[in-house]
């Protein structure tokens, strides 16, 4: 499991943000390897948006029929969904990623021990684990794009600004991801954050329908949730329904994952640095 | 971790085969429950949480959305009740798949338990019976808090609708008994994923759970319609609405036939790894 650490080719400049990303790259480096075997988890991950958007986006569709819109346009469920469902497999690779594998290397293989005896300090191991991430996520992100624009889903000329602002958001809940990791001890801990926080959060946040249909301080509350503001950014640009509170959850996601980020590196340094 | 075989009063006395089966499996249940005594408030609180958000969620929130269309393809239901009992056989689904996978593997190759279990008098097709009937107890605990906010939600139709549980119960176990055969075969975790991506996800999503399989293409719609997951919808669904179609006894029965069939070949597959 523990990776014999090979002798680094010429010693690196220790200190420096480029050096520092630079030195990132062995543990993208590492996972590539490691998912070599394992490139069937990966390519699976595709299709799990895939089938959301095809079960709930048409069959549940035909059952509901069209929704307004915030600019009183009406369009399809399907094309409702789909931005919605985009927003939330950016969540969940982050959280497959970035808590559960994350937590397993950090409590069960060691792997970040044996890391740490290498040139990379905690802060290359947090961007690089958030770097491999993004490159997973990226990868999904491309191909449902393609699938929506495909079946006509993007009905906006801003389409293409629909991908980089899905990266956005996988960094931001893959920041929020470590952090969390980072403090979970036990298999049984995850029952907790995952019951309370992300599976309301996938149900309410305006994913399935239009926060509007609950009263007034619910509605504030999932106003207040990440992801509320990763689906309202996405259905926003992929609808074309756009206005100035596109940039309030634009700032909204660059401070939750900056702070996200910031806990993130504290609390490994604590956990890993003795 | 693993038992000491000899340091026990003495093993049970297995008289008939029946009988030494029922007790060695008793035996399994027992050990699982003794693990399960430092678990079990948090998978009972998922038990009530998940059910009652989905239903708020999906039920609440998207029949707002439907008011216009009509209830017409739904039978005449309401979509919050057409829903509840759809998402209590598929959450049976999820949990039983969960359990046959990673737990199963862990005991057979990570941790080791079934090697030490299998050193004492217990042998391979009692720890089969004792996992699957593990696994009953833990569906029939999740069931009965579902049907509880089912009730809240003032679902069911009668007290008929206690016939859910069992059939709920029997959906889940159908699929626990292929996917423990289907992880008696694995080296590691890596076929997991797809399992659940291509086959228990697309179930959940297209077996009648949340719309009609008759609003699928008719192909697709043989395809649900042969798998357990859409008999056990049907039953779960006919017995808390109190509409229960009177092909019943095929959806029965295919559940019982499936389960014994696929149990039978786990039982071959766990064989096959487990005594050399």
């Amino acid at each position: 499991m523990t990776a014999i650490a090979r002798p680094a080719p010429a010693p690196a400049p220790t200190s420096g943000l480029v050096a520092s990303l630079l030195r990132s790259r062995r543990l993208v480096q590492r996972n590539l390897l490691v998912y070599k075997r394992g490139w069937m988890v990966i390519f699976s991950g595709f299709f799990e948006p895939l089938f959301y958007l095809l079960g709930i986006g048409y069959g549940l569709g035909t059952l509901v029929g069209d929704v307004p819109l915030a600019d009183g346009r009406s369009i399809s469920y399907a094309a409702f969904v789909a931005p919605a469902l985009l927003a939330t497999a950016s969540m969940n690779g982050a959280i497959a990623e970035s808590i559960f594998n994350v937590f397993f290397k950090l409590n069960f293989s060691r792997t970040y021990d044996a890391i740490l005896a290498t040139p990379l300090g905690i802060r290359e191991i947090a961007v690089g684990e958030m770097l491999w991430s993004l490159f997973r996520g990226t990868l999904y992100v491309v191909a449902f794009v393609l699938v929506m624009i495909g079946m006509g889903l993007v009905i906006s000329p801003l389409l293409f600004l629909v991908i980089p602002a899905s990266i956005l958001i996988g960094a931001s809940f893959s920041a929020a991801c470590l952090a969390a990791s980072a403090y979970l001890r036990t298999v049984q801990d995850f029952d907790l954050p995952m019951g309370l926080v992300i599976m309301p959060m996938f149900l309410f946040s305006g994913t399935f329908f239009p926060i509007s249909v609950y009263p007034e301080p619910i509605q504030l509350a999932m106003e207040l949730t990440p992801l509320f503001h990763a689906v309202e950014l996405l259905r926003g640009l992929a609808t074309g329904a756009l206005g100035w509170h596109q940039l309030w959850d634009l700032a909204y996601l660059v401070a939750f994952g900056s702070i996200a980020m910031w806990i993130a590196l504290n609390r490994l340094e604590q956990r890993l640095i003795k | 971790m693993a038992v000491i075989a000899g340091s026990r009063p003495g093993p049970p006395p297995l008289t008939g085969a029946l009988e030494g089966a029922l007790a060695g499996a008793a035996r399994v249940v027992q050990r699982n429950l003794l693990v399960y005594r430092r678990t079990w408030r948090g998978s009972l609180f998922g038990s009530f949480l998940t059910p009652l958000l989905y239903l708020t969620a999906m039920g609440i929130g998207l029949s707002q959305l439907m008011a216009s269309g009509g209830t017409t393809a739904l039978g005449g239901v309401e979509y919050l009740d057409f829903l509840g009992p759809g998402i209590l056989a598929s959450s049976c689904m999820q949990t039983a798949s969960f359990e046959s996978t990673f737990p199963i593997m862990g005991k057979i190759a990570w941790r080791r338990n079934y090697e030490a279990i299998l050193a004492t008098p217990i042998e391979v097709h009692h720890l089969l019976i004792g996992e699957l009937s593990w696994i009953g107890f833990r569906l029939t605990t999740m069931a009965t808090a579902f049907m509880i906010v089912l009730t809240l939600f003032g679902i069911p139709r009668s007290p008929l609708a206690l016939l859910a549980i069992p059939a709920a119960v029997l959906t889940g176990v159908a699929f626990a008994a292929p996917i423990m055969g289907f992880a008696a075969t694995r080296h590691n975790d890596a076929g997991f994923a797809p399992l659940f991506r291509f086959i228990i996800n697309p179930l959940f999503l297209f077996s009648g759970t949340f719309f009609p399989v008759s609003q699928l293409p008719d192909a697709v719609e043989w395809v649900a319609a042969a798998t357990p997951l859409y008999h056990g919808v049907v039953l779960v669904r006919g017995a808390v609405l109190d509409n229960m179609p009177s092909t019943w006894p095929l959806h029965l029965a295919y559940l019982v036939v499936f389960t014994a069939i696929t149990g039978y070949i786990a039982y071959r597959l766990l064989r096959r790894r487990l005594v050399k």
